[in-house]
């Protein structure tokens, strides 16, 4: 079970290596190519990571259900991993911060108290192998009602938890939404402070059966050397990822 | 905990038909459920219908109308079935339209297209009166006689299936928000909350044209982008399908990105200029075609593998300009004398300029 494939992917996030703790990782999609698998793929490994991992999972998009689902389709069992108290399901689907009344950042700050206070229940050893997740970033400026600022604000404070605590950051976001906007501040800002970069697009020849979309890993190695770039294709499976260099797939 | 197989092929269950009698619903893969479009070729496309628990959603064309007949044929397919219906428009008076939905064809009609549709089953003529007229229809039209109806556009529905208590109709013309149109859909939704049970019926919710000038609230992107979420979360939680109509081009392009990433399917409708040489060259058939149909995204509830289809965009037609069907885009012969070679655009991004075709 320890001598997992040793894809492409998990080698482009460094699993072998180090792990992804203390670094922010943003995963970046579009309409044609998703890139949940993406978490799904960090989600498992992060259990396998350390005996006493903990995952802390703001869920915006799907229900626990969902993930459940596909988790045991890739040997994992999230319901266990919940029950054992190491994944803890934050549903946010209803998340909304209503238009008057108390200004977003308190709603936004009792969701981040909410994260901190999982955290610090948990074992002191343990603190340091957190990782937490967040499907996904748009839906927070929705719940927001559009205040960018305040989505940000929340961001920045779940990123100073990968200092503070060493935990893992690992959020997804849709570049295809802010392509027109004037400002995209919040996707800059993200891209700006993103330890690793997870890109997802379609293939620039269309749909294929065999190819669902082409991956790009960027490591950004502050200050030491320049950054390293990892570029693949890749195929989804129900149980597993393929991943493969362009025209090596056979 | 279970180990990992790594396994050659992905598992797939199969897909077994009707759940219960006359109830419209099939069993899908990976726990999920669908209901059906009310468009036959439609739902093969989708690899069966609308999944419960997604949101639908269809673009629109300003230039056209074809987003009704998917409407049209969804409310209507639910109201056969019997499930319950809330339709919710920026008419004065949604009740009307209800009029507009078509009937099942009957079943004379139905039989003839079907064996004109049978390829490999010949008769000779002399020899169908041994046949039992129901044996000439395949057993896959069979369940389907059930799960979707051939809808005949000419024909209104009759008055008994919509004039019933489980058929609810919203105008959202005058209200200055969508806070009242958001409680009755929780309302409504609540009735068909999930739980590991048997499904006992389920629920549509047909939003035409939202974000349309008529509406106080067109103006406020966000709110509206706030109220498809939580109809998508709400959707999730139920087994019903919230079907919503939409045009992109009235709202900014990311608000419009926005919506697109919400729903689970993703469709959308486009005009036919009439009398495009360009086209009636490229395209068999042009002149039957009334529309075409992009289908960007199809529902992935319990799965991260995603839809691929053999081609994305179909062209809609109607068969004896009664039945909605829909068919891969045939090229026609190349001309060689006029020497036009085709540039299609490799892209499925579904853009909409005229012209750029995924075959």
């Amino acid at each position: 079970m320890e001598h997992k494939e040793l894809n492409l992917l998990n080698e482009a996030l460094g699993f072998h290596n180090n792990n992804l703790y203390g670094r922010f990782v943003l995963v970046e999609d579009t309409v044609d190519t998703t890139a949940a698998f993406v978490l799904h793929q960090i989600l498992k490994h992060s259990f396998s990571s350390h005996p006493s991992s903990s995952v802390i999972f703001l869920a915006l998009s799907h229900p626990f259900s969902h993930y459940d689902r596909i988790l045991r389709k890739i040997g994992c069992n999230l319901a266990a991993q919940r029950d054992n108290k190491r994944f803890f399901f934050i549903d946010m689907l209803m998340l909304q911060f209503p238009d008057e009344g108390k200004p977003n950042d308190v709603g936004f700050a009792a969701v981040f108290e909410k994260i901190e206070s999982v955290i610090k229940a948990l074992p002191q050893d343990n603190t340091k192998f957190v990782t937490i997740m967040i499907d996904d970033i748009s839906f927070l400026q929705v719940a927001a009602n559009g205040s960018s600022n305040d989505v940000l604000d929340f961001l920045h404070y779940c990123y100073t938890l990968t200092s503070e605590y060493g935990c893992a950051f690992i959020a997804l976001d849709h570049k295809d939404i802010y392509l027109n906007e004037e400002k995209p501040a919040i996707i800059s800002e993200m891209e700006y402070l993103a330890d690793i970069l997870v890109k997802a697009e379609p293939l620039a020849t269309g749909l294929a059966k065999d190819v669902h979309g082409q991956l790009m890993v960027l490591h950004k190695q502050h200050g030491i050397s320049p950054v390293k770039i990892h570029n693949f294709h890749f195929k989804i499976k129900e149980n597993s990822i393929e991943c493969f260099y362009p025209g090596t797939k056979i | 905990m279970a180990a990992t197989r790594t396994r050659g092929s992905s598992f797939s269950r199969n897909v077994s038909t009707v759940t219960s009698q006359n109830s419209g619903l099939k069993h899908g893969p990976n726990g999920t459920t669908f209901l059906s479009s009310g468009i036959p070729d439609l739902d093969k496309i989708l690899g069966g219908g609308y999944t419960l628990g997604s949101l639908v959603m269809i673009m629109e064309d300003a230039e056209a109308p074809h987003h009704m007949l998917l409407l049209r044929n969804f409310m209507s397919q639910g109201l056969i079935h019997k499930h319950p219906l809330l339709y919710a428009s920026a008419s004065r008076d949604p009740k009307g339209f209800l009029g507009t939905l078509p009937a099942p064809a009957s079943a004379k009609e139905d039989k003839t297209r079907d064996l004109t549709n049978e390829k490999d089953l010949r008769i000779a003529w002399q020899y169908k009166k041994y046949f039992d007229p129901q044996l000439n229809i395949s057993s896959n039209n069979g369940a389907q006689q059930d799960y979707c109806n051939d809808l005949d556009l000419r024909k209104p529905l009759d008055r008994h299936f919509y004039s019933g208590m489980n058929v609810g109709c919203v105008s959202i013309q005058d209200s200055p928000d969508l806070a009242s149109l958001q409680d009755q859909c929780a309302k409504f939704l609540s009735q068909f909350s999930r739980n590991e049970a048997n499904i006992s019926s389920a629920g549509r919710i047909a939003i035409q044209s939202f974000c349309s000038p008529q509406c106080k609230f067109a103006n406020m992107e966000w709110h509206m982008l706030s109220f498809i979420r939580s109809l998508k979360a709400m959707a999730r939680s139920s087994n019903a399908v919230v079907l919503v109509s939409f045009p992109p081009s009235l709202l900014s392009p990311s608000c419009s990105k926005r919506l697109q990433h919400m729903a689970d399917t993703l469709l959308s409708v486009r005009a036919i200029p009439d009398e495009d040489k360009e086209m009636a060259k490229l395209l068999t058939g042009y002149q039957d075609m009334v529309g075409l149909l992009n289908v960007h995204k199809v529902a992935r509830l319990n799965t991260q593998v995603p839809v691929i289809l053999e081609t994305t965009t179909f062209s809609i037609k109607l068969h004896k300009r009664r039945y909605l069907v829909l068919e891969c885009l045939n090229q026609a012969p190349v001309d060689g004398s006029s020497g036009s070679s085709y540039n299609t655009s490799g892209s499925c991004s579904g853009s909409t300029k005229a012209g750029s075709l995924d075959f």
